[in-house]
């Protein structure tokens, strides 16, 4: 009884429908732990968490300098930028917009460098439901293929202030 | 001197409880009192906040400004996770280490310091917040800055946690020095300790993190890393989930016993399980860094599963054990007809035991299977900061542990306060109601999650990418907010007006709720040596194992379907 003391040779070894219980669980808890590993290897989509220590505004710097360099349009004041294919590209967040707009081919590989001006940001890729964190002073690269074309939303989903909700940028796959 | 440790001495400051025959301290029920109405209040100011919360993310309904849904949202999770949570588990441990062992408590001035820094903490976090100055939700993730007052509160309440928890075991010391009891102490206890330990490390890393993060709001040091904050915060926001997770199950056990007299089917098993918990949830913090930048994919899977997968396995056997025994004793009471003639014949309208069953199964088939899911490394892609995760936590900490808590109280307050409640038919349906609003909010945050709805934001029309099927899955949650909180506040109704007008015990056992009677054809004791009795328990798991199997691969499948990256 769960509020008494229990008898004095309480301890038994697990027998019948209880120990078919435990060995299952224990089983289903070894596939999940597997399935990670298994995956990392097989698995095309890993966050491996790569990262550099940065500067936030070294980094605004560099995105700068990518953004004029590989500029094929504008929209709102915000320059739209197609990096080479396989190339690094460069996108900040700060409060709240996300610069500058990225324009990626299918199939192709890129190397996207995530880091933060200000405060933490998410980066939210929908409608895809690809979920990022964004910090101030790391370089977060996500090693990313597009598969599908049109246009997606970034969407902030960590709590940045005031304008959180507003804070919307765009990725064109062509 | 030691004559007055037990509580059976003559002189002890204790009484004899009319209704179960054990002796109860005097100086545990105060503290036991004072804890559980404040968290009660606390419950109603975060339920308050709740209600305010969903009928804004229900878009069509959008009640609050900007401003205020962010503060409101700060509020809500400090006022429920932390104050509702931690006044009631300081109950729960003053409790357990008193009644069950037969012990006073150690001290009560060590009592009234603990309860006093939780207080004025607590106060002083809410005022600070509600003056706008700590806009910052109850993570206040760096560089975000609050009011200083605002890290001092958390603090207070840390460190008024930490002496309460001190007291425990002070109390545990004292009990096994002077012999209140003979053997291995009781399992409620058992598992109490199981979340006392857990919430020593927690609140240590509580304390790591907020004192720099003060100092420097105080702009006496420089600013933290804010990966490193992100790091020790969640060893305190996700082991003290851990902490809640123990006092949920050792309430289940305690539960249980109380409306069918269970007793767990071995002992051995249920407190290996709970030692579990102590052993292997330390690094399982990490599974809120799943897609950060700075910790390797090595790292985030080693702590994921290492860690991570040893606890759930300790939930998974708890989640056995715990119907088993109901099952057992159930049958020892004659209830013996096909595989859920025990179920079907349970004490329902016994609130306390509908909460714990509705919690144990809220928490099982919904907060566990998702959290353990959502809670997988690469998964985590495809679920960090949307809705699943608050729809996840809302059946784990609501539907489970609040749950749980409110279903104890149908017993605490005719035994400790020694006042029948008020009511009596409407409690009788507020589990029900907290339980049925909480699974529409949970499962319309998750579907909304799904699709891609960010936790935390204030408006999704913005994005201008949201069609319908997002706003109907809000509208769900908002219309289970609704229920849940209707339940919530007819249970704040319910206690506070059982404390004012419930007609008194005095000297007579407490209004029965309605427990499992025996039958003509019952055999106490017949089932303990038959392993296989428990038919309906064994078809309950491994449909629930179905599920989890289930929803898991379909989760794969879904991150399967998006686009490479590493
Ligand atoms: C009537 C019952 C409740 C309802 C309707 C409710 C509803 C909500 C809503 C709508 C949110 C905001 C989601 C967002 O926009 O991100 C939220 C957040 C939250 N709730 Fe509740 N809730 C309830 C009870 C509770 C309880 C009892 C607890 C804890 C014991 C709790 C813990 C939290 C936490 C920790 C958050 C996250 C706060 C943050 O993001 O900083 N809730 N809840
Ligand atoms: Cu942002
Ligand atoms: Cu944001």
């Amino acid at each position: 009884m769960s509020i008494e003391i229990p008898q004095r040779d309480w301890y038994k070894a697990p027998a019948g429908a209880e120990k078919l219980w435990i060995g299952l669980a224990l089983l289903w808890c070894f596939v999940m732990s597997v399935m990670m590993p298994y995956w990392h290897f097989y698995g095309k989509q890993n966050s491996q968490g790569e990262a550099y220590s940065v500067e936030p505004n070294a980094f605004f710097e560099r995105t700068m300098t990518f953004a004029e360099a590989n500029k094929v349009g504008d929209r709102d004041g915000i320059p739209i930028v197609e990096p080479a294919p396989g190339s690094d590209a460069y996108l900040a967040a700060r409060m709240w917009f996300w610069y500058p707009i990225l324009k990626l081919r299918k199939d192709e590989t890129y190397r996207i460098h995530l880091s933060s001006m200000d405060l933490q940001h998410g980066f939210s890729l929908q409608p895809l439901n690809m979920n990022f964190q964004v910090m101030p002073g790391y370089d977060h690269v996500l090693t990313l293929t597009p598969t599908s074309t049109g246009e997606f939303t970034i969407v902030c989903n960590e709590f940045c202030g005031i304008g959180h909700d507003k804070m919307i940028g765009k990725i064109i796959v062509e | 001197m030691q004559s007055s440790t037990s509580l059976n001495e003559p002189g002890a400051e204790s009484r004899r409880c009319e209704t179960t025959g054990l002796s109860v301290c005097l100086g545990a029920q105060r503290f036991i009192k004072l804890n559980a109405v404040s968290a009660v209040v606390f419950l109603l100011l975060g339920g308050i906040a709740a209600i305010l919360l969903a009928l804004t993310r229900w878009q069509a309904i959008h009640l609050l400004p900007v401003d205020w849904f962010y503060r409101i949202l700060t509020f809500h999770g400090l006022n429920m996770l932390i104050f509702w949570i931690l006044f009631f588990e300081v109950a729960v441990l003053y409790f357990a280490c008193t009644i069950p062992l037969n012990c006073k408590l150690f001290s009560k001035k060590v009592a009234w310091v603990s309860f006093a820094m939780m207080l004025v903490g607590a106060i002083m976090v809410d005022v600070i917040i509600m003056m706008g100055k700590a806009d910052v939700m109850m993570t206040s993730y760096l560089p975000l800055l609050a009011h200083p007052v605002f890290y001092l509160g958390i603090i207070l309440v840390a460190v008024g946690t930490l002496i309460g928890v001190y007291n425990y075991f002070a109390t545990l010391y004292i009990a096994k020095r002077d012999k209140t009891y003979e053997g291995s102490v009781p399992l409620v206890t058992f598992g109490a300790t199981a979340a006392a330990i857990i919430a020593v490390v927690t609140l240590l890393h509580g304390a790591i993190v907020m004192i720099p993060t003060f100092t420097f709001s105080m702009g006496w040091t420089p600013e933290p890393d804010p990966m490193w904050y992100r790091m020790i915060w969640w060893g305190l926001g996700h082991q003290s989930q851990q902490v809640n997770v123990c006092a949920m199950v050792a309430i289940w056990y305690l539960v249980a016993y109380l409306t069918t007299g269970a007793k767990p089917v071995n002992e051995a098993v249920c407190r290996t399980a709970f030692a579990l918990y102590v052993l292997f949830i330390n690094l399982a913090s990490a599974h809120h860094l799943l897609v950060d930048p700075g910790v390797g994919a090595g790292w985030k899977i080693w702590n994921t599963s290492y860690a991570m997968y040893l606890a759930v396995l300790a939930s998974m056997i708890h989640g056995f054990t715990l119907p088993a025994s109901v099952e057992i004793a159930m049958r020892e009471k004659g209830y013996v007809k096909g595989l859920f003639g025990w179920v079907t014949s349970a004490p329902w309208s016994n609130p306390a035991f509908s909460g714990v069953a509705l919690s144990v199964l809220i928490f099982g088939f919904i907060g566990g299977i998702t959290g353990v899911t959502l809670g997988t490394q690469q998964i985590n892609i495809i679920a960090h900061n949307t809705l699943r995760i608050t729809g996840h936590f809302h059946a784990t900490v609501v539907g489970g542990t609040s749950l749980a808590f409110m279903a104890l109280t149908y017993y605490v307050i005719p035994l400790i306060f020694r006042r029948d409640f008020i009511w009596r038919k409407l409690a009788r349906l507020q589990p029900w109601m907290f339980a049925i609003g909480i699974l529409f909010v949970s499962l319309g945050m998750s579907f909304a999650g799904s699709m891609g709805v960010a936790r935390r934001s204030w408006d999704i029309e913005s994005a201008g990418i949201y069609g319908p099927a997002a706003h109907l899955k809000l509208g769900i949650m908002g219309i289970g907010a609704i229920l849940a909180f209707t339940g919530l506040l007819l249970f704040a109704v319910l206690c506070v007006g059982t404390l004012l007008f419930g007609q008194k015990t005095n000297g007579r056992a407490m209004a029965d709720w309605g427990v499992a009677q025996p039958l003509g054809n019952a055999k106490p004791g017949s089932l303990i040596h038959d392993h296989w009795a428990m038919k309906g328990t064994v078809a309950l798991t491994f449909v629930f194992l179905a599920c989890f199997a289930v929803y898991y691969f379909a989760n794969w499948k879904a991150l399967a379907d998006v686009w490479p990256v590493r």
